[in-house]
């Protein structure tokens, strides 16, 4: 039922105790408002450091070549360790549970490619298929590398959006597979078009087959890299296949399996999930923070709801005795404080979301604090937990004050 | 208009009983001007309290415009209050964060008329107080008698059958007492019964009935000759 005249004396209530609206509407503003920074500033934090993990599957294995720390078998320490095309069949064919896998090398030719009178200096990355599922990228047009292009030593690229819209401008944009550039002077055909969410380094990039590289570019079965996928593997199976491919690499290779520089081994799984438990950890720590904050919030508005109430009391008696029933009094408090606690916790809402708005535009892009968003659910349930408990706590005493005998309460001054 | 018969009233604090009406009977008529004197303890308020629908009573009867007031609900003893019984305190008691008018036109919003109306009703009652000019003023700009007339306004302005005036001019210089008394006798001779609690006799001697109590019990109830 909407009286407006109750409405019209509510509002005059308010408009004329204004430091009292003020003290109450506060404590539940702030409340949630605090609540929404804590808790955006948690997503904020998280979003940062997921985004961290963007770019390449949460389930890979990077096995990298390097150089050895540790006298072995008669070999000195500082001895490079070099992969070759047989490390990748080996890995390939005696390693159980692997998903996809690809070799990679690290280029040392002149980078620069061409289409046209375009051109520009690019990251060239000779690798497997697998490698754009390891490397998780989106194939935006026409299709990666497939193990035919390795086969039959194709000269095939696939580049990123970057390169192509560096290399192909204007009209030619649309039309970049099936063309050809030149990468280091040979001319290699497009076959595809990626996007990358990883580093800006690695959205720089084309990928071409690796047996390709090796016979145009290096001359040699040399790779600098092996890395592939373990599917749905629990955390202590990958680390087992961690374990059997340090021994086997140690075993071919001759170097101390202690000696974690000779090859390094990246397990992003034990990473991601190092780091999850971390995330867990702080969203707890937010969650209790969060709760301490509205569980102040409720202890200030009831206290001043009881403040307000008993101020109150004397003008609860006058309405009594000119004829107001107890309902229509208990019944225009509670609504009053409704209204101010309801309206409080939704500018709380809106400026703690503001803020968070405005940090995250108008704060330089930070790698670690990304889209600082609240749960808008959670801020509701909070503010109405507000509203809520500041009603019980005016409630019990606006009952108390309504039974009173009004002559009583208003004799004693 | 009021017929009280056998009222006993007691009040319970903790362990203790304690008897503040003990067998009152008492008949006010329509359009009396009646004061009740008395010292602290003698249960002037709580009287006052029970004539008010402010409190029940354990025994006997109470008639108020041949209605008997027992077993109310709180919605009934609202009504009855707001309909035929208009208070006035010794302290005003009036809201303080409203003005003069709105304090006069409170009643009326509990009989649920409307805000214009009830508004423009406010300033006919402020006008016969003579204070119209003061309508705006909030409580605390006002001067005791100013107050007091605010609170009389207020009181009438449901048209009641029946006004209790508890220590009216308690807060009042004698001058401002006078004129008050005078302003009670004005309204009593349109028709409404006046019952007015008080110490002190100057004011007492201004009314047409005096009612002692002493203890619970009336000691005397004289006519006086006014």
């Amino acid at each position: 039922m909407f009286d407006l005249d109750k409405w019209q004396e509510i509002f005059s209530t308010i408009k004329k105790n204004r430091l009292r609206t003020f003290l109450t509407g506060f404590s539940v503003a702030w409340g949630i408002f605090m609540l929404i920074i804590l808790l955006g500033s948690g997503r904020g934090l998280e979003n940062g450091v997921r985004n961290q993990f963007k770019g390449s599957v949460n389930n890979g294995i990077w096995i990298s070549s390097g150089r050895t720390t540790m006298a072995y078998q008669g070999f000195k320490p500082g001895r490079d360790i070099k992969f070759t095309n047989e490390d990748y069949e080996r890995v390939k064919e005696t390693i159980d549970g692997i998903d996809v896998i690809s070799a990679r090398s690290m280029i040392n030719i002149n980078n620069t490619i061409s289409y046209k009178n375009e051109y520009g200096n690019f990251t060239i990355s000779p690798c497997h298929p697998g490698y754009a599922i390891i490397k998780d990228v989106k194939i935006e047009e026409g299709r990666f590398l497939n193990d035919i292009d390795l086969q039959k030593y194709r000269k095939v690229v696939a580049i990123s959006t970057i390169v192509r819209d560096a290399l192909f401008k204007n009209g030619d944009k649309k039309k970049a597979v099936g063309k050809y550039i030149k990468i280091s002077g040979v001319p290699f055909k497009v076959v595809g078009v990626f996007s990358d969410e990883g580093l800006e380094d690695e959205q720089r990039r084309v990928y071409i087959p690796i047996y390709t590289a090796q016979r145009v570019f290096f001359g040699s079965n040399e790779i600098d890299q092996v890395s592939l996928t373990t599917g749905d593997k629990t955390i202590d199976e990958v680390d087992a296949m961690v374990e059997q491919i340090r021994k086997q690499f140690s075993a071919i290779h001759k170097f101390d399996v202690e000696d974690h520089r000779a090859i390094s081994i990246w397990n992003k799984a034990q990473d991601f999930k190092r780091t999850m438990d971390l995330f867990a950890g702080i969203r707890l720590f937010v969650w209790i923070v969060g709760i301490g904050t509205i569980i102040a919030g409720i202890v200030g508005v009831s206290n001043i709801m009881i403040i307000v109430v008993k101020e109150r009391t004397k003008e609860i008696g006058i309405r009594k005795a000119i004829g107001a029933t107890p309902y229509s009094i208990v019944s225009t408090i509670i609504a009053e404080s409704i209204l101010i606690t309801a309206f409080a916790g939704y500018v709380g809402l809106i400026l703690g979301i503001g803020l968070l708005e405005l940090i995250s535009k108008a704060l330089p892009p930070i790698e670690f604090f990304v889209n600082p968003e609240a749960d808008l659910r959670v801020a509701v349930s909070a503010t109405i937990l507000l509203v809520v408990s500041g009603t019980l706590a005016g409630l019990f005493p606006a009952l108390k004050a309504a039974g009173i005998r009004p002559i009583e309460a208003l004799r004693d001054e | 208009m009021i017929e009280l018969k056998g009222l006993h009233k007691s009040y319970i604090t903790g362990n203790n009983k304690l008897h503040v009406l003990k067998g009152l009977d008492l008949i006010i008529e329509q359009g009396e001007l009646v004061s009740v004197m008395g010292s602290s303890g003698s249960g002037k308020s709580t009287l006052l309290n029970v004539l008010g629908i402010l409190d029940s009573y354990d025994n006997g009867s109470y008639k108020l415009n041949n209605t008997l007031m027992s077993n109310l609900t709180e919605k009934k003893a609202a009504h009855f209050r707001n309909n035929m019984i208009g208070f006035v305190f010794q302290s005003f008691n009036l809201i303080s964060f409203k003005n003069a008018m709105e304090n006069v036109a409170l009643p009326l919003y509990y009989q649920r008329v409307g805000r214009k109306t009830r508004n423009k009703i406010a300033m006919e009652y402020l006008d016969k107080m003579g204070i119209k000019d003061w309508a705006e003023h909030m409580p605390n700009e006002l001067s005791g008698g100013q107050k007091q007339r605010v609170a009389i306004a207020r009181a009438m302005i449901s048209k009641p059958k029946v006004i209790l005036a508890d220590e009216p001019t308690g807060a009042l210089d004698s001058t401002t007492s006078l004129e008050v008394m005078d302003l009670f006798r004005e309204i009593n001779k349109s028709g409404i019964t006046m019952i007015i609690v008080t110490h002190e006799r100057d004011i007492s001697e201004k009314t047409n009935r005096i009612i002692q109590l002493k203890d619970g019990i009336i000691e005397s109830d004289l006519i006086s000759k006014n």
